[in-house]
């Protein structure tokens, strides 16, 4: 029940920013909402790695950049010069392939954001498994400097690669078309539109990992974080769970990188950044780590202000700042500072007095 | 990173003869080792000793912090850059040497403060949490370098001669400057393990690594152990900071290539095996030198990170010591 209530209030709360910013006639604002929205999809998927299953990951900004990237390269890099390949006959002949004209005017040919999506999530999906098997077994330091590793591996081949751009990224990436009518792109003509798909993304990711952490396997993770080896002696699949668990969140990690990168129109090395994989730490840390609502709220928050500029120049600062006084001084996070638990007993208390 | 590539390009300049294909090749051209001279091969092998030694120092940096207090310092290689930064904007006030030695100074006096306002107060951190806290200092220190000293390359200046100053070895050309830097870590490494052998300080860290609480009981300060653990490999890291400067320069952001790199030797030489790291360290640093020679240039920091995660997976205890895997330490 309180859960609805929860989702329920999410809903209220999305369509009246809405109506707010319209009102105001400040519609600009669901823009860096919208972007908002994307990461802290991915962060969610990282506070139940992180929180839930008690796994730390700094290479979640590469599984967002392999999403990206890789949807935003086969939807924009021309493959008319290898028209008679196999491989891209095959994926013609599937109709995945759309024909056009570049901006100077030349033939073009490109996979259709559909396909790309799919394979751009399928590939994340694959790469965290197979980093998930070894890596999953390491604990603490290693675990973190592995992970680490990893994003750093996927951030130099970014910057290393021509087809994925260099330092210059890829830009001119088409809409992506979910439904006739309704495509994620930028403009300011498809803003609500986006802001609404954005939402209802996070609204069912959401719903999805909540009903996962209330369930057998949620229960099976607070036990791996309380003590791997107590879970496995009472018989959970530790291993099967953990790898699991780090795949889900990839794949929310690389669904957010296709939809911010269509939305975006382009997609940089910096979205690959070990500062990116800290940042969304730091804000799963802020929100509580075992405590999906505060990493929404503090994510949407944190990256509104960081991607409206407020933070200036001090923006990877500003991060650096939250992630060691939340440590230091509130590791549950700043929702549980104790503020929300003295707010309930005086509710309580009040309701015993009438 | 684009500045270390430019440094190796510029070490490999030196020893060039007449400028005709560069030693260093992309795919397509010029990549068997059979066409390596020996010349060519000497020269790989002097960076990769350079660069090795330098690595060695991080990873012992790691190794004293961890094992006085289990914990791995995230911030280790900003402190080499902050040893390098120190001493570039000293040298307009004083001379080289004296510039150098009150840039380790500061560092050290750096590496205590962080200890002391960040971890020496917390009662019983989870490991989580100290390898968040670190982190977060690591990118405040680096954001506090972007601002004092900005986004620009910065060096300290050859310590003998200049740039183009080579002497010859079989063939090969060798900077000056790396001699300074192999033999500045030799002796930091003989310093270190006098230290610890023999000077009661060095004995009482000793005592703490083993065992804290029998260190307690034995009336040694543990905290005051930690804190000079933090004094003593932020001192370190400045002097191997200074002493590569000339030749990788340094920038408000060398440092995470170089803690993940020193990492990478901590852990295949063993975490907490100092003589491990050393003999890790030159291997990383040649395997690296003479893989510019089949990889491209911009990967070179990949196959590092590779090396990592294969040891990680495959040998996490380490290559020299048979001691207890990561995955059974209870951190």
């Amino acid at each position: 029940m309180k859960r609805t209530l929860s989702l329920f209030l999410l809903m209220t709360a999305v369509v009246a920013v809405h109506l707010l910013c319209r009102w105001t006639g400040s519609l600009f604002y669901l823009t860096p909402i919208t972007m908002s929205a994307y990461y802290s999809l991915l962060i969610i998927g990282l506070c139940v790695v992180m929180g839930y299953a008690g796994q730390i990951s700094l290479g979640h900004a590469g599984f967002f950049a392999i999403g990206g990237y890789l949807s935003a390269a086969l939807t924009t890099r021309n493959l008319a010069g290898f028209q008679d390949a196999l491989p891209v006959r095959l994926l013609d002949a599937a109709g995945l392939l759309v024909a056009g004209k570049n901006v100077y005017g030349a033939a073009q040919l490109v996979v259709t954001p559909w396909a790309a999506c799919v394979a751009a999530v399928l590939a994340a999906a694959l790469i965290a498994l197979l980093i998930g098997i070894p890596v999953l077994k390491l604990k603490g330091h290693y675990l973190a400097m592995a992970t680490l590793g990893f994003g750093i591996i996927v951030s130099k081949i970014a910057m290393a690669v021509p087809y994925f751009g260099e330092a210059d990224g890829i830009s001119e990436v088409p809409p992506f078309r979910l439904l006739p009518g309704l495509s994620v792109a930028g403009g300011s003509a498809h803003r609500v539109a986006n802001y609404y798909i954005a939402w209802t993304l996070v609204l069912v990711g959401v719903l999805l990992l909540q009903n996962l952490i209330h369930s057998r396997v949620g229960r099976a993770l607070r036990a791996i974080h309380g003590s791997e080896r107590a879970a496995d002696s009472i018989g959970v699949d530790t291993a099967r769970y953990k790898l699991n668990i780090f795949v889900l969140s990839a794949v929310f990690a690389a669904i957010a990188g296709v939809f911010l990168t269509h939305y975006n129109g382009a997609i940089g090395p910096s979205e690959a950044g070990v500062m990116k994989s800290v940042r969304y730490v730091a804000i799963v840390a802020v929100g509580g780590m075992a405590h999906i609502w505060g990493a929404l709220i503090m994510g949407t928050i944190l990256n509104f202000l960081s991607l409206r500029g407020v933070f200036g120049t001090y923006d990877d600062a500003v991060f650096g700042a939250i992630l060691v006084l939340i440590m230091l001084f509130s590791p549950d996070g700043i929702l549980r500072m104790g503020i929300v638990d003295r707010l309930r007993r005086i509710v309580t208390r009040r309701r015993g007095g009438d | 990173m684009g500045r270390r590539d430019l440094a190796f390009g510029f070490f490999f300049c030196n020893g060039r003869k007449g400028g005709t294909s560069p030693p260093f090749s992309i795919f397509g051209y010029d990549t068997s080792f059979s066409s390596m001279t020996l010349e060519l091969f000497i020269q790989y092998l002097f960076a990769g000793i350079t660069y090795g030694s330098i690595y060695a120092i991080v990873a012992i940096g790691f190794n004293i912090i961890y094992n006085t207090t289990g914990i791995i310092n995230f911030a280790q290689g900003e402190f080499v850059m902050l040893g390098g930064m120190i001493s570039i904007s000293l040298l307009s006030f004083m001379p080289l040497p004296l510039a150098i030695i009150l840039a380790v100074a500061v560092t050290m006096a750096i590496g205590a403060l962080i200890e002391i306002v960040f971890i020496r107060w917390l009662k019983e951190p989870s490991v989580l949490r100290l390898v968040i806290i670190t982190i977060g200092i690591s990118m405040l220190i680096r954001e506090a370098a972007l601002y004092l000293w900005g986004e620009g390359v910065r060096s300290l200046p050859y310590f003998t001669g200049n740039a183009i100053t080579a002497m010859s070895v079989l063939g090969a050309r060798i900077s000056p400057q790396v001699l300074w830097v192999v033999c500045t870590c030799g002796l930091m490494v003989l310093a270190l393990t006098f230290f610890f052998r023999v000077t009661p300080a060095g004995r009482e860290m000793r005592a703490c690594a083993a065992n804290r609480k029998a260190a307690i009981l034995c009336g040694i300060n543990t905290r005051n152990m930690v804190t000079l653990s933090f004094m003593l490999s932020a001192g370190i890291g400045a002097l191997a900071g200074c002493m590569m400067s000339p030749i990788t320069y340094t920038q408000y952001d060398t440092g995470t290539g170089l803690a993940i790199k020193g990492f990478t030797v901590a852990i295949l030489g063993g975490l907490g095996n100092s003589g491990g790291a050393v003999a890790a360290g030159l291997l990383l640093g040649i395997i690296e030198a003479f893989s510019v020679s089949v990889v491209p240039l911009a990967f070179q920091d990949v196959i590092a990170i590779a090396i990592l995660l294969i040891i990680l997976f495959v040998r996490p205890n380490g290559l020299f010591s048979p001691g207890e895997a990561a995955g059974s330490r209870t951190f």
